[in-house]
């Protein structure tokens, strides 16, 4: 009944052609490019890993099989966990959340300052530009950068050596300095941007009338604007914390040789071992956990779904 | 609550830039008055609010309250609240929490500031809706929840920023009134900022007008309206007949000045313009519609005119007259409705008469624009 009438006003709204194309669009881009995919992926997840003469033979069959070898290891290994596939998803989810935070650390004064300012002319365009033009440069260069920039003999190696503040080269590879580093830059603009938006809708009159009252800067950004972006900062950590957990170049190229990220882990079951099942598994694992992550950090921080889009 | 609290500036200029914002503000505001600042948008009110609060520092001269000087004190160190034009209640805080806000900065416990919470909703008549947010009041009551929480940081002086402006009239009226109840409880001195002359007559011990950041005359409502200092006050603050001329003759408090469409016309000289106003000086007379009578005795005279009936508007309590004088000189009249017989028919020709006392004669200077 609602849903008739609905369909009447929309066609109404934007006529047969017009209305018919982007009905068809919008349901090509969420069916065929999200849905299915992510369909077909669970449905990899649960089926043996066969040679394709015998897929959809007698043999091909839903399983737990990789779900077990995620917690279980393979079967008769010396530990009864997966420790070392374990290891690793817990350490890429810790990282990814330490990464997410240090992102907003560094973000929310920048974004509270360029949206604070905004009247303020030049800087501020500078300042913007100087945040989006890096980002034309595509990630693997960034990341590679980055690798120079850390390297043994990389800028800031030689700047503390000149500067006598060290006497042998740090290993900021080794150390994952680099690639913390890495991944904290590769999402500045995701965590800037929503929390920039919300807080240029700030009455600027809230904070002088705060301060007004005698408010400690502090208590300002605590009691008036950080409630207030709340829903900027969540969907920027969000954001962040989705790309971080599931960033592949930068833990590749960036990560110490003994720093292995999940998705690589993943990566080399599609890839090196040709195991999609297995892989399809892993990243179904993954996915289902950063959701439930997020989700439960937007229950303890009382931010309701329909927030994060504004 | 610590009550008389005044507030001086002393050749205060602020300028932006190359802006002259406000220029050599001397105004001396006493203890526990009720002190508004009037003038057209864009004059510099909110400038001078600005300086008086802290959120700025005048480029040149000094703020003072209670007698000490200001410089180098930010917003949070004066004793003083600010009510902002838009109110900037905080949106987020429920409706206690934002009254109580000074109480938390200032690290009262929760209890205390409850309770302080619900004495100032009483004052303000808002008894129990201390857990709803801003956005479930209504306009008046933001309005007075934006009071109480200005009043709870219990400062010497309350300055306000046109707060009535976005209410709709009735509001407006009924709010003139219960600020003027509210600053006389509590006795600290209120600023006012507005641009409604109504609102700053009503409310006000004395009103400073200003014209493009220079502050035009400061006196209590009375002789801003029946004794305005210059013609742009003359011409801000209520509405005026204006008649320009050049100074005929002068006779101890009146003077004849000469224009060009309606002949002589004598009037009083205003207070500022005594001693300095001279024979053949270009001048200004400014006749008051109410001001306006209609002659029974039509002969030629310095305090009468004759015009003609062009059209009239009846507002209820009064009939405006709107007449065309000698060579198409406009003339307003108004006539307080007593039942009378409306005799101002179209193009009936009239004699208007008025008091000498009740018109004042100026130098001739800047108006008011429309
Ligand atoms: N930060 C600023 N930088 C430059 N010019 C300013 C600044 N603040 C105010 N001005 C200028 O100073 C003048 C006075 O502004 P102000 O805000 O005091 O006006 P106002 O009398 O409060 O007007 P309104 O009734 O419209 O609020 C205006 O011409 C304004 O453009
Ligand atoms: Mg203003």
């Amino acid at each position: 009944m609602n849903i008739a009438n609905f369909f009447r006003n929309y066609f109404e709204k934007n006529g047969i052609g017009l209305g018919t194309f982007l009905l068809v669009a919008v349901v090509f881009w969420v069916v065929v490019l999200i849905i299915l995919p992510q369909l077909s992926m669970l449905d990899f997840s649960f089926r043996h890993h066969l040679p394709p003469p015998e897929m959809g033979g007698p043999k091909d069959v839903y399983t737990l099989e990789h779900y077990e070898y995620l917690i279980l290891g393979a079967p008769g290994a010396d530990t009864s966990y997966n420790v070392v596939d374990l290891g690793v998803f817990g350490r890429t989810l810790m990282a990814a959340v330490f990464v997410t935070l240090l992102n907003l650390v560094i973000c929310y004064p920048i974004a509270y300052y360029l949206a604070q300012t905004k009247g303020g002319g030049g800087y501020t365009r500078i300042l913007v530009l100087l945040l989006i033009i890096p980002y034309w440069i595509n990630e693997i260069l960034r990341a590679f950068a980055f690798r120079i920039i850390f390297g043994d003999s990389g800028l800031i190696n030689e700047t503390l050596l000149v500067f006598g503040l060290i006497d042998n080269p740090v290993d900021f590879i080794r150390a994952n300095v680099a690639l913390y580093a890495g991944l904290g830059y590769a999402y500045i603009l995701l965590m800037i941007f929503p929390i920039y938006n919300v807080i240029e809708s700030l009455d600027r009159n809230q904070i002088e009338a705060a301060r007004d009252m005698g408010a400690s800067w502090t208590r300002i950004h605590w009691r008036v604007v950080i409630p207030y972006a709340k829903p900027g900062i969540s969907s920027g950590c969000t954001m962040v914390f989705m790309l971080t957990a599931g960033a592949l170049a930068a833990p590749q190229i960036l990560g110490g040789p003994s720093s292995l990220w999940f998705t690589q882990i993943i990566y080399q079951w599609f890839n090196q071992g040709g195991n999609w099942p297995r892989g399809a598994a892993f990243a179904i694992v993954l996915l289902v956990t950063c959701v439930i992550i997020v989700l439960s950090m937007m229950r303890i921080f009382k931010v309701r779904m329909g927030d994060i889009g504004k | 609550m610590s009550k008389g609290v005044g507030v001086d500036l002393e050749d205060v200029c602020i300028r932006f830039g190359d802006f002259v914002a406000v220029r050599e503000a001397n105004v001396s505001i006493k203890g526990g008055e009720f002190f508004s600042f009037l003038g057209p948008s864009g004059c510099g009110k909110t400038t001078i609010l600005r300086a008086v609060s802290g959120f700025l520092e005048p480029s040149e001269g000094r703020v003072m309250i209670g007698g000490k000087d200001m410089a180098g004190f930010g917003p949070n160190k004066r004793p003083t609240a600010l009510i902002f034009q838009n109110l900037a209640l905080f949106p987020l805080m429920k409706v206690w929490e934002n009254i109580t806000f000074s109480l938390e900065v200032q690290g009262v416990g929760k209890a205390a500031r409850r309770k302080r919470a619900d004495e100032l909703l009483e004052m303000i008549a808002l008894t129990g809706q201390g857990d709803k947010l801003p956005s479930e009041l209504s306009g008046g009551q933001k309005q007075r929840v934006a009071i109480a929480r200005a009043l709870c940081a219990e400062p010497d002086v309350l300055l306000l920023d046109e707060p009535l402006s976005a209410l709709d009239l009735k509001l407006r009226q009924h709010m003139r009134t219960e600020l003027r109840e509210i600053q006389k409880r509590v006795g600290i001195t209120f600023i006012y900022i507005t641009h409604d002359q109504g609102e700053a007559l009503t409310m006000s011990d004395n009103v400073a007008v200003m014209r493009a950041g220079i502050v035009d005359q400061i006196s209590d409502g009375h002789s801003i309206y029946n004794d305005p200092a210059t013609p742009f006050v003359a011409s801000f603050v209520g509405e005026n007949n204006v008649f320009r001329g050049k100074v005929k003759s002068i006779n101890g408090d009146h003077a004849v000045i000469d224009t060009n469409r309606s002949g002589d016309l004598v009037a009083r000289i205003a207070t500022s313009a005594k001693g300095s106003l001279n024979i053949g000086d270009p001048a200004m007379m400014f006749l008051r519609p109410e001001a306006c009578k209609i002659a029974t005795d039509t002969s030629a005279a310095q305090n009468r005119l004759t015009a003609k009936v062009l059209h009239e508007e009846f507002e209820g309590q009064i009939y405006n007259v709107f007449l065309e004088g000698a060579q198409g000189k406009e003339i307003k009249m108004s006539l307080v409705n007593v039942g009378q017989e409306r005799q101002s028919k179209h193009s009936n020709e009239l004699t208007l008469e008025y008091n000498p006392d009740q018109a004042v004669i100026l130098p001739a200077g800047e108006l008011a624009s429309e």
